[in-house]
């Protein structure tokens, strides 16, 4: 195919713009916003998120509200069984998150410490290598995407990826709204009437907020738990020497879960 | 030829019986049902791109829409004359459009078509 609609409507949106100027919508977003957005990746362009959570800070409340923040915007279910849950963002101990770093000399500060897990959004996925549809891909500004209408939940995904990362919907997560066991514990779902659910069959994972990071926002565990312990979670832009996130690496000691496989994950704990 | 007459007469009735149906329905092909706009939609006067491109070629609109916005992180839509649209299924067209049965599915029943999308994107109707 020579030029498909695709790269046509790209060309014209693109001209039109530049032509026309993005006056007009200045009513509606901020200055310059609606000019980056045509820009392929927009407000994230040229950058390379990470995001850095403070051990020391993390309690049940950071926890708790961090993880509530997610699933309620996201629509991620309780479906109450270890062997179908759904999870983007979850709690982990020492033990399980950082295997192979424990001796027995450990302080119990840390052994008994409670770890926030999400997707590292490694910089060397191995979940995008096996994807036989590109329905999970690394953007250009490091975020490993997922892609719920390519996907074919073959799980390749899940079996590479080394940090249980992603969940797979074995049935139809509005199944919530349906059994009265699962009633109970997700009143209201979908909690987020803005945003999808999944269905039956696909696979599923943090995506950085994307939808949020597209709005010039925080994700939205970061944003939650600095409500509740300020600077316990921090995010940026590694590209940017003097970002939040990299003066805060330089400062502080931070470990990565299983940095001995090469996947390069972007997400630091610091200790 | 043996039995002339009664094989061409058995071919008569035959292919008789085979056109029955569109005898049967001859002259009244079901009428297309009337589409209703909601307020929104009737103040708002123009879609997202112009009713004959809408009516004829939105499922192409959103698939664009689909692919630019999870894939290539494309969140905004701007029409011809410079209106900024938020690219998104369930919070843009179904906002105007939130009269889902009368409008979106009356047209697919009618014309067979039933999209798979909301199995995952919420319609109107769940949201009350
Ligand atoms: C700003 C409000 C608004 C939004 C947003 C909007 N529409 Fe519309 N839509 C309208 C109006 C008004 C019409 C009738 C246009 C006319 O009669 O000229 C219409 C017409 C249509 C039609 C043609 C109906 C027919 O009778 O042939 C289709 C199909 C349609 N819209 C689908 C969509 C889809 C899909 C989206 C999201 C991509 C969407 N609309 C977003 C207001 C809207
Ligand atoms: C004028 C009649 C009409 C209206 C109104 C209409 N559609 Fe459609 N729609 C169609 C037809 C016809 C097709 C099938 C096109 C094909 O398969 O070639 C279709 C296909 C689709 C598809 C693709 C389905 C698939 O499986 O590929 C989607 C998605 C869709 N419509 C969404 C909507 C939404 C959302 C609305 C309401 C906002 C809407 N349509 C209103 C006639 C209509
Ligand atoms: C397996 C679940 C699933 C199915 C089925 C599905 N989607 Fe989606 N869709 C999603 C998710 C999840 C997003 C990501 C939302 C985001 O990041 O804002 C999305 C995003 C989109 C977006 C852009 C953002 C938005 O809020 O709308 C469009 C447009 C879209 N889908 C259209 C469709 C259409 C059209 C169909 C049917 C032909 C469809 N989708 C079927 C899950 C699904």
């Amino acid at each position: 195919m020579g030029i498909d609609r695709r790269a046509f409507l790209k060309i014209a949106g693109l001209s039109t713009m530049l032509g026309l100027g993005g006056k007009a919508a200045l009513d509606v977003f901020a200055p310059g916003e609606v000019e980056a957005s045509t820009k392929g990746v927009p407000l994230t362009a040229g950058k390379r998120w990470a995001m850095g959570i403070d051990v020391r800070l993390l309690d049940d409340k950071v926890i708790s509200e961090a993880t509530a923040a997610c699933h309620r915007h996201h629509n991620v279910p309780d479906l109450a069984s270890a062997k179908e849950e759904i999870k983007w963002i979850w709690e982990e101990d020492y033990e399980h998150s950082f295997p192979g770093h424990q001796h027995e000399y450990v302080g119990d500060d840390i052994k008994h410490a409670k770890f926030l897990l999400l997707c590292n959004h490694c910089s060397n996925p191995p979940c995008c290598r096996v994807c036989p549809t590109k329905a999970t891909w690394q953007r250009p500004d490091g975020i490993v995407m997922m892609d719920p209408h390519r996907c074919i939940g073959c799980r390749f995904c899940m079996a590479a990826c080394p940090f249980g990362a992603r969940s797979f919907n074995w049935g139809d997560p509005r199944r919530v709204t349906r059994i009265p066991e699962l009633i109970a514990k997700n009143p209201g779902f979908p909690f987020n009437k803005d945003y999808p659910t999944r269905s039956k069959g696909v696979v599923e994972k943090c995506t950085f907020c994307v939808d949020l990071l597209e709005k010039g926002e925080q994700p939205l565990c970061v944003t939650a738990a600095n409500k509740i312990k300020k600077g316990s979670f921090t995010f940026g832009d590694l590209s940017d020497a003097e970002s939040s996130i990299r003066v805060l690496l330089r400062k502080r000691y931070s470990l990565r879960r299983k940095s001995e496989l090469g996947t390069n994950p972007n997400v630091f704990y610091l200790i | 030829m043996y039995d002339g007459g009664k094989i061409i007469a058995g071919l008569i009735i035959g292919i008789g019986l085979l056109m029955s149906p569109f005898f049967y329905n001859a002259g009244k092909a079901a009428k297309e049902p009337e589409r209703a706009l909601t307020d929104k939609a009737k103040q708002a006067k123009q879609c997202v791109m112009d009713k004959a491109y809408m009516t004829s070629s939105h499922f192409s609109l959103l698939d664009e829409w689909r692919h630019t916005v999870v894939r290539d992180g494309e969140r905004y839509y701007k029409r011809a004359d410079g209106k900024v649209f938020y690219k998104s299924l369930q919070v843009t067209c179904m906002d105007c459009h939130s009269n889902k049965a009368n409008f979106c599915d009356q047209c697919h029943n009618y014309m067979a078509v039933t999209p798979y999308c909301w199995d995952c994107h919420i319609a109107p109707e769940e949201k009350k």
